[in-house]
């Protein structure tokens, strides 16, 4: 059922207390929650530290939000707390990253398959082969550094095989820019999908770059340095989508929007009945939050928030396995590379590209390393090598 | 007695949970030819290249006070290496310190769950209690040296790393008391081991008073290790089945 944005006050801002009991629940389990359980976790975790990190900057560039901002900001807070700690303690740190491949790979699937904009559908389907080989790489190293099947982890819905190869995806920076889409002509769900993007592969650069030197190998410490830039990369190239001329409340009201989409997306697909309740919480949280922006910026611009993101939320994301897409768009799309915001064919790619990548990579390639050989094979490769 | 471990569908994480999709996965993996030639040799390669480049994690830090009883205690060691005695005490002194926390937990964990009867809480309170006993022992014998027992020696720090594992599984609310055994039946087996050793190396140095002090700790901790196993094993053959 579609759900009106404006319709429902939600919850009030005053009304969403926390205590740290509610925050510190019982996380999932590995073993027998559905892989898409946590994906909507690391997904909404995702947008919950955008939210924090774009309200933080809005109040440093605007006195008289500071303190709005600040009451939204401490419940965004604990709404962060509350869903990334749902991730049992369980999952090592590369285990959490093949979940946050997953995410990177099925939510930009669907969001590219749904995006109606030609050139940003490409943009994501550009992103998703990178993230895609990104899961074939941590997953030989999983095997490899830790004995472990990365598809205990992915539940046999996503493939586990090279996509465009990461040696190849570091570009020179000004080939990371995209065009954005227009504030004024882009349909509510292009802004919704840019928000939510930009928001995952931002938390994926955070996670990389926090984990990296929590390992002791080498091969592990380079390779998620190696991804680590990748995903700044990600990130430059989502966050040039969105149109820069959206004032700062008319991207507070998105980012709020965005949110309540994705929590509605969990609501209508969770199996997990105790999770679920956490997204049906969070939904009513969020369309609280939009109530309380869409005063603002009624008080502040004299604007109707239905012009910017329209009354109805679109149909909910869907999280499942898009697996026959993505063996499409690999088939059709690999050689696809860069030049300036243009996409382009692996010849026609932009020297700056080449000439940065031939340095980076001049004392070896951790991506290539890490995966010499590999083929992925339920058990880990020794299932296969070992007679 | 209660059941810790349950079969059921839940569990998704083999490929026979789903075999349409992964059949279809292990075919597209199959025909995929890996994007770079080589097998796991080649991470071999590079962390050679590093472990020939590496420093060591730390070193052991120098007594700061020389007191009278410490330098007879070393002129005595004369020739030796006392770093590397000081070091494995530290080592010990860290693990006992450690293993009192694990027995808090694993105390904790057998209460909140009304374990088996077959589980002494009293007996887990003197292990506790002897595991704290040992780390003042170390402790005194690191003062007796002039070294200080409050700084962490390299063998301290990597020996927490090893055991760090055996930490998280004690403190997760989820795990069971069996679970929770098997966790720290790995720590007191590398605890003995790390005893043995500390008395031959006060026998070698010629340390005879410290030798029997080590040697006693050593006969507490083989205790520990042979009823935490006994509780082990009787506990997983209980809940197989079998006849007491």
């Amino acid at each position: 059922m579609a759900l009106k944005l404006f319709d429902s006050k939600g919850v009030s801002l005053d009304q969403q207390r926390f205590t740290w009991k509610d925050m510190v629940q019982a996380p999932i389990s590995k073993l027998d929650d559905e892989a898409f359980t946590r994906v909507r976790i690391i997904l909404m975790n995702g947008l919950e530290t955008e939210a924090l990190r774009f309200q933080h900057l809005c109040a440093r560039m605007n006195k008289e939000l500071q303190v709005p901002l600040a009451k939204v900001r401490r419940v965004e807070q604990h709404q962060q707390t509350t869903v990334n700690w749902l991730i049992s303690s369980d999952h090592s740190p590369l285990e959490t990253t093949i979940a946050y491949e997953q995410v990177a790979v099925e939510v930009t699937a669907a969001v590219a398959r749904n995006e109606p904009d030609p050139y940003l559908a490409q943009v994501y389907r550009f992103g998703l082969l990178e993230d895609f080989d990104h899961l074939y790489r941590y997953s030989a190293l999983l095997d490899r550094l830790e004995g472990k099947d990365a598809n205990n982890i992915l539940q046999s819905h996503t493939d586990i095989i090279p996509g465009r190869p990461t040696v190849d995806e570091h570009r020179a920076p000004e080939n990371d820019l995209r065009d954005h889409y227009d504030r004024t002509q882009a349909t509510p769900i292009t802004k919704l999908h840019a928000t939510t993007i930009m928001a995952a592969e931002y938390q994926t650069h955070d996670f990389y770059a926090n984990i990296g030197p929590m390992y002791a190998d080498p091969v592990a410490r380079q390779l998620y340095a190696e991804i680590a830039s990748i995903e700044e990369q990600h990130v430059t190239q989502y966050e040039s989508i969105i149109d820069p001329r959206e004032t700062w409340l008319e991207k507070w009201l998105l980012h709020e929007a965005t949110e309540a989409y994705n929590y509605y997306s969990c609501v209508e697909q969770e199996t997990n009945p105790r999770i679920k309740a956490v997204w049906e919480r969070f939904l009513d949280y969020e369309l609280g939050h939009v109530a309380y922006v869409s005063e603002l910026l009624k008080k502040y611009e004299r604007r109707d928030p239905a012009e910017i993101i329209g009354d109805t939320l679109p149909d909910p994301i869907p999280f499942k396995s898009n697996r026959e897409f993505v063996r499409q768009v690999l088939n059709q799309e690999v050689d696809l590379r860069t030049r300036g915001t243009q996409f382009v064919d692996k010849a026609q790619e932009d020297p700056a590209s080449l000439e940065y990548r031939r340095h980076i990579n001049s004392e070896g390639s951790p991506s290539q390393t890490v995966a010499a050989g590999y083929q992925w094979c339920p058990g880990t490769e020794l299932n296969r090598k070992v007679a | 007695m209660e059941k810790t471990i349950e079969m059921s569908t839940r569990n998704r994480t083999g490929i026979d949970m789903s075999p349409v999709d992964s059949q279809t996965m292990i075919d597209t993996a199959e025909k995929t030819p890996p994007s770079s030639s080589g097998d796991e040799s080649a991470l071999a390669a590079l962390d050679s290249t590093y472990i020939r480049e590496a420093e060591p994690v730390g070193s052991v830090p120098v007594p700061g006070t020389l007191k009278g009883l410490a330098e007879a205690t070393l002129n005595k060691l004369g020739g030796r290496n006392p770093e590397v005695f000081i070091d494995k005490l530290g080592e010990r002194l860290a693990f006992e310190r450690t293993g009192t926390r694990l027995y808090d937990y694993l105390i904790t964990k057998c209460e909140a769950t009304n374990a088996e009867s077959k589980i002494s809480i009293d007996t887990l309170k003197r292990f506790r209690r002897e595991e704290a006993q040992h780390f003042k022992l170390v402790a005194k014998t690191l003062e007796s040296l002039g070294a200080d027992p409050t700084a962490q020696t390299p063998g301290a720090d990597v020996s927490a790393v090893a055991s760090s594992g055996v930490l998280k599984v004690l403190s997760d609310p989820r795990t069971s008391v069996p679970q929770s055994l098997e966790a720290i039946l790995t720590a007191e087996l590398v605890d003995n081991a790390g005893w043995e050793l500390l008395s031959k190396l006060a026998g070698e140095m010629g340390l005879s008073d410290l030798e029997t002090d080590f040697r006693s700790a050593l006969a507490e901790e083989a205790q520990h290790v042979m009823q935490i196993r006994q509780w082990y094993e009787q506990g997983a053959l209980a809940e197989v089945g079998a006849a007491s």
